[in-house]
This record gives C-alpha cells, sequence and structure tokens, in this order.
C-alpha cells in the first residue's frame, strides 16, 4: 500500500526516465515480449512485419499509423535475420522519428503574468489531478500559482481541487455549484493580475466531444478569456486519458477547434494501456505533447521525452 | 456509439450483397475488412481475431459461397457471431439474495463509478422500490466521498456518514452492518478507482469483497477504451471475480469496442449502459438490439426469420407468376397489405430494415400510421369480387358507394386506384426483366403505399438516391438501398434484383 500513498510532503525523488520507465514498464511488458516472440531468430518477412504491425495496433497506434511503422522497419531490411534487440531499436527509432516533432517541455512564459493555462478534456480523463500536479512542479520552481475551479457542474468537484490546493499552498478561486464557468474564469484573471500570480491554471469540467452544448459553453470560456486577455490563454492543454482508443483522435480534433488547443498531456500511463495514439495524434495534428501522467501522486508527472516514451514502449533497453 | 463500425460493417456488407455468386476470395476480402472495421471500433485484437475466425468457420460450415444469397448469409453469421459475443440475453442486476444486497463498484480510475453507483441506486429506488445505501470507499481521490454524498442529497439516496481517517475495509464493514441495522434491502459499495496490476489495492478490494460477500460485482468501464479494455476486464475478472460490466460514457461518439472485448475476455454479461450525465441516464443493455444497431442490419435477421414464418410460399409463388404477366390486381394488395400487418406494419417492417432506423426516425409517426394500410383493406374489402379483379369497372357511382361501405371517401379511392397502378405497371416491367421474389411486389407496394405521404420514387435510380437521401437525411444510402436495388422500383431496399434477404419464392429457380 505504501508505495500508493499519496504524501505531498516528501515526494521520493527517482531519475526521469526512471520513473518514467517504470511507469511504462507493465505497458510495455507485452509488447516486448511479442516483440522478442516474433523477432527471435526469424527472418524479416511479411509475416513478422504483420505480427509486428498486430503488436503496435494492441498498442491503441490505430491501423494506419501502425502500418505505416511497421512498413518502415521492413524497408530494406526484408529477408534479413534480425534479432529482437535490433528489432526493438529499431522500432523505438521509427516511433521516436514520428513523436520527436511533438515532443516540448511544459513551459511558462514569465513575461506574461498571469501565465494562463485552461485545461481541458472528457469526463475522468486525469483534468484536476494533473492541475494539481503541474501547480505542485511549479510551486517547487519558486512560482506562485492559482487554480480556478472551473467545474462548477460535478458534484464535490470544487473540493477536490481545494484539497489539491491546499495540498501545494495554491488559493482557489471558485463559484457556486452550478455556477458560470466563463464568468468564473474571468474574475479568477482578475484576481491573479491583482495578486500579481505567476500562473493561473483553470480547471474545467468534464465533456464529451460530441455534446455541442457543453463544448459551445467551453468556446465561451475561452472568448471570455480572452476578452480579459486577447493572448490567453497561453496554453490551452487536452488531458487524455492513455486507456483512450481511436476516440481519441477525434477528441484532439473537436477541443482543437472548440478550445484552440496548443498541446496535450497524457496520462494513466501507470496502467498497462500503452498509449499507442499518441504517436497517431502526433502523425495527424503535431500538437505539441508536454508532460505524462504516471500515478496518482503529486509528483506523478514527468516531462515527455519522445525517445524516451518510445523506448519504454517497445521495450528497448537503455 | 457504434455508428462507426456499423458504416464500415455496412460498407463490407454491401459489396457481398449486392452480388450473387461469392468465391472464396470475396469471402476472405469481407472477413479483412470485417476485421479492420473492429479494429477501428477499438475491439481488441484477440477479441477481433477469435470472431473473425468464428465466422469464416462457420461460413465453410454453412456452406455459404453455395447458397442462393450468399451475401446474406454471411451477413446473418456475422450477426449471429455479434450476439454470441455481446451475449445473447439481457441480463438486470440481480437482487436475489438475503438483505442487505451487497452491490460492489469496481474499476479503474476515472471511469464513472460514482455516478453509476448513484444512478444505480436511484433505480433500485424508484423501479424496485427498494431501501438503498450507498457508502464511498474511495479514501484516496480528492473529495470522493463527498461527491458521492452530495449525489446522495441530490437525488434523496441514504449514504453512510463520512468518518475521517477510516480505510477502505473498515467502512465497507460499517456499510454492511448499517445496512442490516437499517433494514436496508441494498448497498451500494463505491471503490476508488484502481489499476488492475495495482497489487496492493487490488489486495484491498480482494478483502473488501471477502467481507462484504457482493452478490453482484460490477466493472465500471469507460465505452471510450481501447486495446486496453482485455487487460483491465480480464484482470478485474480473475482477480476479483465480475458478475456484470457497466459500460459508461455511451452517449460519447465512441467505437464501442470495449463492449465486445470485454464480454469476450470475461464471459460476463454487460448489464447497464451510462447514457449520460444525469442521474436517470443508465439504460439496460439488449445485446440482440445492440447486435443490430452494430450492423446497421436492422434486424435482417428477425425479418428473415419473420418473413419465412409468415409468407406463404406457395402464394408467393403465385403472386410472382401473376406479377409476371402483368396480372396484379386488388386482391393481391390486399394480400399485400395483409402481410405488412402481419410483419408488423410499416414501422415494424422499416424498422427491421437494413439502415432504415434513420429514415423511419424521420419520417416520425404520423407517416408510418398504419391505420392507412386498415383503411386500404377496408377499400378494396367493400368492393365486389369483379370491382377487384378489374378496377377499371370503378365509376363514380361504384366508388361512393364503396366509400360509404368502407366508411372512407372517393379521393382516397382514386389514390388507392392510382397506387395499384403504378405497382401493375412496375411489376409487368419487373416482371420483364425477369422479377425475382416476392418481396419486389411488396417494395413496390410499400412505395406506393406511402405515395400518400411522400413523394413518389422516380424511376431513375439515381434520382431515386438522391430523394432517399432528402428524405433520410443520411449521407449515402443504407445497405440493400443502393442504387442497384432501387433500379429494380419501388422503395426500401425492399425492391428488385439483389434487394432483401433469401427468400423463399422466385429466387428458389436461381442457380
Ligand atoms: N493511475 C493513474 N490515475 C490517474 C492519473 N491521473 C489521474 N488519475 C486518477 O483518475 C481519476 C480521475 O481524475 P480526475 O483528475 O478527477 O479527472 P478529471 O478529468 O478532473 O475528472 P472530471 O472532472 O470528473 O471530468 C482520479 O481517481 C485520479 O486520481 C494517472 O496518471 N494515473
Ligand atoms: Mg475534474
Amino acid at each position: 500500500m505504501s508505495e500508493h500513498e499519496t504524501n505531498p510532503e516528501k515526494p521520493e525523488k527517482k531519475s526521469l526516465f526512471k520513473r518514467m520507465k517504470e511507469g511504462l514498464q507493465r505497458s510495455t511488458q507485452a509488447l516486448s515480449e511479442g516483440v522478442s516472440g516474433i523477432f527471435t531468430k526469424r527472418k524479416l518477412d511479411g509475416e513478422t512485419l504483420q505480427e509486428l504491425e498486430d503488436l503496435l495496433i494492441m498498442a491503441d497506434m490505430g491501423l494506419d499509423q501502425a502500418a505505416a511503422i511497421a512498413e518502415a522497419v521492413g524497408k530494406g531490411r526484408y529477408n534479413k535475420e534480425v534479432s529482437p534487440e535490433e528489432i526493438r531499436e529499431i522500432l523505438a527509432e521509427e516511433i521516436a522519428a514520428v513523436l520527436a516533432p511533438v515532443e516540448k517541455p511544459f513551459e511558462i512564459d514569465s513575461s506574461k503574468k498571469p501565465f494562463i493555462v485552461l485545461v481541458t478534456g472528457v469526463n475522468g480523463s486525469g483534468k484536476t489531478t494533473t492541475i494539481g500536479k503541474i501547480g505542485a512542479k511549479l510551486k517547487a520552481e519558486g512560482k506562485s500559482v492559482m487554480f480556478a475551479a472551473g467545474d462548477t457542474f460535478r458534484a464535490a468537484a470544487i473540493d477536490q481541487l481545494k484539497i489539491w490546493g491546499e495540498r501545494i499552498g495554491a488559493p482557489v478561486v471558485e463559484t457556486k455549484v452550478g455556477g458560470d464557468a466563463a464568468g468564473l474564469a474571468f474574475e479568477a484573471i482578475d484576481r491573479a493580475k491583482a495578486e500579481g500570480t505567476d500562473v493561473l491554471l483553470i480547471d474545467t469540467a468534464g465533456r464529451l466531444q460530441n455534446k455541442a452544448g457543453l463544448m459551445a459553453e467551453l468556446e465561451k470560456v475561452v472568448r471570455v478569456i480572452k476578452k480579459r486577455d486577447p493572448e490567453a490563454p497561453h496554453l490551452s492543454l487536452l488531458v487524455l486519458d492513455a486507456t483512450t482508443g481511436q476516440n481519441a483522435i477525434n477528441q484532439v480534433e473537436v477541443f482543437k477547434e472548440t478550445a484552440g488547443l496548443t498541446g496535450l498531456i497524457m496520462t494513466k500511463l501507470d496502467g498497462t494501456a500503452r498509449g499507442g495514439i499518441l504517436v497517431a495524434l502526433a502523425g495527424r495534428f503535431g500538437l505539441p505533447v508536454h508532460l505524462i501522467g504516471v500515478g496518482e501522486g503529486i509528483d506523478d508527472l514527468q516531462s515527455f521525452n519522445a525517445k524516451n516514451f518510445a523506448r519504454a514502449i517497445t521495450g528497448a533497453q537503455k | 456509439m457504434f455508428e462507426n463500425l456499423q458504416d464500415r460493417l455496412s460498407g463490407v456488407f454491401d459489396k457481398l450483397t449486392g452480388r450473387g455468386a461469392l468465391s472464396e476470395k470475396d469471402v476472405d476480402e469481407a472477413l479483412r475488412e470485417v476485421r479492420r472495421a473492429l479494429l477501428e471500433a477499438d475491439v481488441a485484437l484477440p477479441v477481433a481475431r477469435a470472431f473473425v475466425e468464428k465466422v469464416r468457420t462457420r461460413a465453410v460450415g454453412h456452406e455459404v459461397l453455395k447458397s442462393v444469397t450468399p451475401g446474406q448469409q454471411v451477413v446473418k453469421i456475422v450477426h449471429d457471431a455479434l450476439v454470441d459475443t455481446l451475449g445473447a440475453e439481457a441480463a438486470e442486476i440481480s437482487l436475489n439474495a438475503p438483505a442487505p444486497v451487497a452491490i460492489m463498484m469496481v474499476g479503474l480510475q476515472g471511469s464513472g463509478k460514482t455516478t453509476s453507483t448513484a444512478k444505480i441506486a436511484k433505480r433500485l429506488m424508484k423501479r424496485e422500490k427498494r431501501k438503498v445505501l450507498m457508502a464511498s470507499l474511495d479514501t484516496r481521490r480528492p473529495a470522493a466521498q463527498e461527491q458521492l454524498k452530495v449525489l446522495g442529497e441530490q437525488n434523496d439516496i441514504p449514504t453512510l456518514a463520512i468518518v475521517e481517517g477510516q480505510e477502505p475495509v473498515a467502512i465497507a464493514r460499517r456499510a454492511m452492518e448499517a445496512g442490516r441495522l437499517g433494514g436496508y434491502d441494498v448497498v451500494l459499495l463505491d471503490s476508488a478507482g484502481r489499476l488492475h496490476v495495482d497489487e496492493a489495492l487490488m489486495a484491498e478490494i480482494t478483502q473488501v469483497r471477502d467481507l462484504a460477500h457482493p452478490h453482484e460485482t460490477l466493472l465500471v468501464a469507460d465505452s471510450l477504451t481501447g486495446q486496453d479494455a482485455v487487460n483491465v476486464a480480464e484482470q478485474f475478472q480473475s482477480r476479483i471475480g465480475l458478475t456484470g460490466i457497466v459500460l459508461t460514457r455511451t452517449d460519447g461518439d465512441g467505437r464501442g469496442g470495449a463492449a465486445l472485448s470485454m464480454r469476450h475476455v470475461t464471459g460476463v454479461p454487460i448489464k447497464l449502459l451510462g447514457t449520460g450525465e444525469k442521474i436517470d441516464e443508465l439504460e439496460d443493455f439488449d445485446p440482440r438490439r445492440i447486435a443490430g444497431r452494430i450492423l446497421g442490419q436492422g434486424d435482417v435477421v428477425s425479418l428473415v426469420e419473420k418473413a419465412a414464418e409468415t409468407i406463404d410460399a406457395e402464394k408467393a409463388e403465385r403472386m410472382a407468376r401473376k406479377m409476371k404477366k402483368g396480372q396484379f390486381d386488388l386482391d393481391d394488395l390486399a394480400e399485400q397489405l395483409q402481410q405488412m400487418g402481419k410483419m408488423g406494419g410499416m414501422a415494424g417492417v422499416l424498422g427491421m430494415l437494413p439502415g432504415m432506423g434513420k429514415i423511419k426516425k424521420q419520417l416520425g409517426q404520423a407517416q408510418l400510421d398504419d391505420s392507412i394500410f386498415k383503411r386500404q383493406a377496408a377499400i378494396i374489402s367493400s368492393m365486389t369480387k369483379q370491382e377487384r379483379r378489374n378496377p377499371k369497372v370503378l365509376n363514380a357511382s361504384r366508388k361512393k358507394r364503396v366509400a360509404a361501405g368502407s366508411g372512407t371517401s372517393v379521393p382516397e379511392i382514386n389514390r388507392l386506384l392510382k397506387m395499384h397502378r403504378q405497382m401493375a405497371d412496375m411489376m409487368k416491367q419487373m416482371g420483364k426483366k425477369g422479377m425475382k421474389g416476392l418481396f419486389g411486389g411488396m417494395g413496390g407496394g410499400m412505395g406506393g403505399l406511402m405515395g400518400g405521404g411522400m413523394p413518389e420514387m422516380p424511376s431513375d435510380p439515381k434520382e431515386a438516391e438522391r430523394l432517399l437521401q432528402q428524405m433520410g437525411g443520411s449521407g449515402g444510402l443504407p445497405p440493400g438501398l443502393g442504387s442497384n436495388s432501387i433500379a429494380g422500383g419501388g422503395l426500401p431496399g425492399l425492391g428488385g434484383p439483389g434487394g432483401l434477404p433469401g427468400l423463399p419464392s422466385g429466387r428458389g429457380k436461381k442457380k
């Protein structure tokens, strides 16, 4: 139980790669086993490539992306003997090549005060938790942080964010349950300005992207934020659950349209989900991926690193 | 939820049913596309694989290739395999145990457990008139217990008082005790979200299980889940033992593959669907209906079965011969009207037709009013035998008599006669082209019958398609409604060559 205790006081420090690797290890076990299974002393032929493609599909990469990567792996290596280690390396390289352009650290432009971050996503994807974790990270960097409890809909959503606020010592701007989220964002910006806060993180209610009414509401939140500061939100982030299947593509498409997404965060990579959809998303939208969530704890947040992610997915050793 | 899968499969089936003979290669190709469709709909790869193999085996076993309607046979096999995978019977939450009956909710983080707990509680209170207590065992996520408490307050569902610092197992014990002492029928235990690979937390929930002896252990899973669904379901099933699955966010546009995956690997029924954020947005899961929906086949299978049941093959044969000769009289029309009635009327037939769901919805209840059939049948039955054989003899005074006798009006009779004429013409034409089967006739019949409320179907297939699209508002025609089936004349898919499922008469002659 102890390793799951979320103790904000003394986050255990581990190297970034180690943590992520741990987080992704479970996810990758099957894939690496699969890779070994396919390629142990075998020639790289059509059948083995098909099996490799299947493994990528099982990582939620999507059919087209999986086919493209399998093809890239096969190029020039047809009928050659390839060891599992080699194939893992090649596979990791191919995946990393797709992901590299979207690897972008989570950075705050301190000339913008407050730096406004809007966090959106479907229900239960991990928005509130991620906001808490980001807040903790910023605090540790010596920045002042404020939260806006923009989920005025879900029961106890405000309390949830307030607990995170207490944990990291960040003020939380809130309104009554059922209150206007756009109005709250407006108010929060004013307050952050008045208090000279460095970063304002705005939580929003979870919403499915096919609910026009709820998306219109989100659009309004963005509009109102822009009224206060035309450049804001400086980051508009979509929080994606790694267990999500192909629907993630549509999520990005619609939230991008509605909330002017600037980047992505993927959560729950500590499970067995591989998050392969990120590869498909990178190929398709090229939106920066900043962070990944690898647990419920306050420090279970990592910078997204294309190479490590790709290696972790394929199980390639350092 | 399953729209995408439906679109993809109907594309596959269109190709299959649009032609007569199928080669093994055709079937292989179709199955490859079925596999693709399943994977794109997030069905887990091992499950998609098993599914396709099952269909392949059955298709071979059924000697599909030699049958007269191979395409439809394959569709039916896929349908049956889907029903197999989803479970043939709807399963409900069982309360058949000594009170207080414990229901334990488990699942990954953020899957929708708390909301589903409240929804189920509300439903048991309202529908089953049970006394229900909810307890949150989620001591991990900030304000999770508070969330359930608020939901309880909002919906008048009693919740177990929150005791700070109490551990999940202790809360469960207290909940069961409160359930006994308070005379509750049901105690719902909402557990913290956990990863299926989290040893410590899986051990903890096992402890809760051994203490509360839940009669139902429901895995709450997000319908947007991808390939991981199999791992999650398998692990929860093997570690805790499940009695059912609650699929949430089915109001999203997820592709629903998780439903197939999880049911397949656990063998546990999907019991409920969450269809929205509100407390009453919870539905029973009916596998047959869902399978029908996935295939966009409406319920072709029931239609075929029903048709086979109700249609007298001999009569059909006789009618087909008459039609061929262009002798389609009012008796025949009456016969068809009767047939429609037997098959559940217009709404019934339309509902069972591939892809007609949308059109049916758009037409609305008003236009599908079956009373028009009854009136038309009444008109025909008020005619003399001679009039029915040869409607031309119906002059103004005869029409008045018939109108009075059937409680209708002369304009209505005129409409019926016009319709009959059009149908007879069409059938004569089709007869020349080699009309196959009774359903061509029925198709014409429907086209005509609907003539009152709907634009008449033009004979040019392109034009017809355009019109249908206007009506249905759907991009592209549903399976069986493709231009080649319309070319046969008449309305909705029932018409013409390549039209509907293998029906007894007429087609039998085709090799
Ligand atoms: N295992 C794991 N769980 C996570 C991670 N991120 C968030 N969670 C959990 O997922 C659940 C939902 O997280 P929330 O932060 O409440 O999600 P949300 O998007 O704010 O949810 P709504 O506001 O209800 O739409 C909680 O139980 C979190 O603890 C992660 O990276 N790994
Ligand atoms: Mg939230």
